[in-house]
């Protein structure tokens, strides 16, 4: 335990912790002012909405390691082959949900937005993105899951992070090392998993809680 | 598209990115062993997490307490990233670094998926249905295996999908502690620094990952006959 504990005050174990979260938010936010233009330009069209959730389902089903990894030979190895990785990672996620959301929003809300009189934009901005942001917002949940997550693997494209001290107790067959990399991972991964689930309840609008909780 | 279509260009163009003489020399002796392994390692998993799901499920959706802290325990294992997991348990004396280790960690992934989707699908299963069943004098046994569960399979399939692809996708990394599998190549090829391998074990996993997808999909949909006939 103790020996864990010497790991993690290593001068470089800050570095690898500061490398896998700059890591992460920044794939996070280049993925979501990708995904999210995309899928508000194709609400309207039937055509761009099947082919974002297609596109998103298969790249949803390309293992993570293989993003990476078909990256490096293209890009080289480095932070920024593990960034460009990592954002393709993470805009599936977010253009399936922001797809689905926008699309999801009953028309008779819309017509009876319509009938009062708002313009298009007053509908995007008033009802249609306030009765979507919670489908939305889970779909950024599971992005940044999956991207803290798989960020870990970046150590394998010399990405750094905290991957490289699982690698490194692996390698120098070191327990605490092994241990201390795997259960920082570990705990980040959960911290980004709860955190993001009080910010998804955080943004459901009153309204829509009121009518989920009478719903149940 | 445009980049895809360059990038498939480059591909073959290429000399250094494939090599495809080394393809067809180590097709026999590298690449099909590694997809037998990728495979074995999948659909062991698969099976002993089915086996530890579904009396799960069934238990869950009828004693409605249990059903919380099943998901809390699930949902953690779930969000634990693989590479760490793998760590955490190659630090348990007794468990080395193999197959044994990811196939734990992989079954570990599957449990929450399966385990809510057999809980979803036995719920949406009609409470009327339910009681025609009883009405015609079955029991409770008999209804859940010829009426609830019969019902239920198109959401229990559907989470079979999804903890399928998840599975082929992380068993890739299982590699990295000798498991074997497609990411043998995927590393190896890292190591060599030989795009050849990491390029032939990445589009390869990812052909299986979507394989499985559309064959797990195209079963659904026929278990679910009547969604196809009202869209008709």
């Amino acid at each position: 335990m103790s020996a864990i504990l010497d790991v993690l005050k290593r001068p470089d174990f800050f570095e690898l912790l500061r490398q896998h979260v700059l890591l992460s938010v920044a794939a996070l936010v280049i993925g979501i002012a990708i995904a999210l233009p995309v899928a508000l330009a194709i609400r309207n069209t039937t055509l761009g909405a099947a082919l974002a959730v297609n596109v998103g389902n298969i790249g949803r089903a390309v293992p993570s390691l293989a993003i990476l990894a078909l990256c490096q030979p293209f890009l080289g190895f480095g932070f920024d082959t593990a960034l460009v990785a990592l954002t393709a990672l993470a805009i599936p996620p977010i253009l399936i949900n922001a797809s689905t959301g926008l699309r999801e929003v009953d028309r008779g809300v819309i017509d009876a937005a319509r009938g009062m009189g708002l313009s298009g934009g007053q509908i995007l901005t008033r009802i249609q993105l306030p009765i979507a942001a919670p489908v939305i917002f889970a779909g950024i949940r599971t992005s940044a899951v999956q991207v803290v997550a798989s960020a870990t693997l970046a150590t394998f494209i010399g990405g750094g992070g905290l991957g490289d001290l699982i690698v490194e107790g692996t390698q120098r067959n070191d327990t605490a090392i092994l241990l201390a990399g795997s259960l920082s991972v570990a705990v980040l991964a959960i911290i980004t998993e709860v955190g993001f689930g009080a910010l998804e309840r955080g943004m459901t609008p009153k309204g829509l809680r009121i009518a989920q909780k009478r719903a149940r | 598209m445009g980049s895809l279509a360059l990038l498939l260009q480059d591909l073959i163009e290429e000399p250094k990115l494939i090599d495809w003489e080394w393809i067809s020399e180590n097709f026999w002796e590298d690449i099909v062993p590694a997809i037998q392994g990728h495979i074995y390692l999948s659909f062991v998993s698969l099976a002993i997490a089915l086996a530890i799901s579904l009396p799960t499920g069934v238990l869950a959706a009828r004693y409605r307490k249990i059903y919380p802290p099943v998901t809390f325990v699930t949902g953690l294992l779930y969000s634990i990233p693989s590479l760490a997991l793998f760590g955490i348990l190659i630090s348990i004396p007794g468990i080395t670094i193999g197959p044994t280790p990811v196939i734990i960690a992989l079954v570990a992934y599957s449990l929450l998926i399966l385990i809510r989707n057999t809980v979803a699908g036995l719920d949406s299963v009609p409470a009327e249905t339910i009681d025609a069943a009883r009405g015609m004098g079955l029991t409770g046994r008999q209804i859940l295996f010829k009426v609830e569960l019969p019902l239920a399979l198109p959401v229990i399939v559907a989470g079979i999908r999804i903890a399928t692809v998840t599975i082929i996708g992380i068993a890739t990394i299982g590699a990295y502690i000798a498991a074997g599998g497609l990411g043998k190549m995927i590393f190896d090829g890292i190591n060599r620094s030989f795009p050849t391998m990491i390029i032939t074990g990445a589009v390869l996993a990812t052909a299986l990952a979507i394989f499985a997808d559309l064959s797990l999909l195209a079963f659904e949909r026929r278990l679910r006959p009547w969604a196809r006939r009202r869209r008709a």
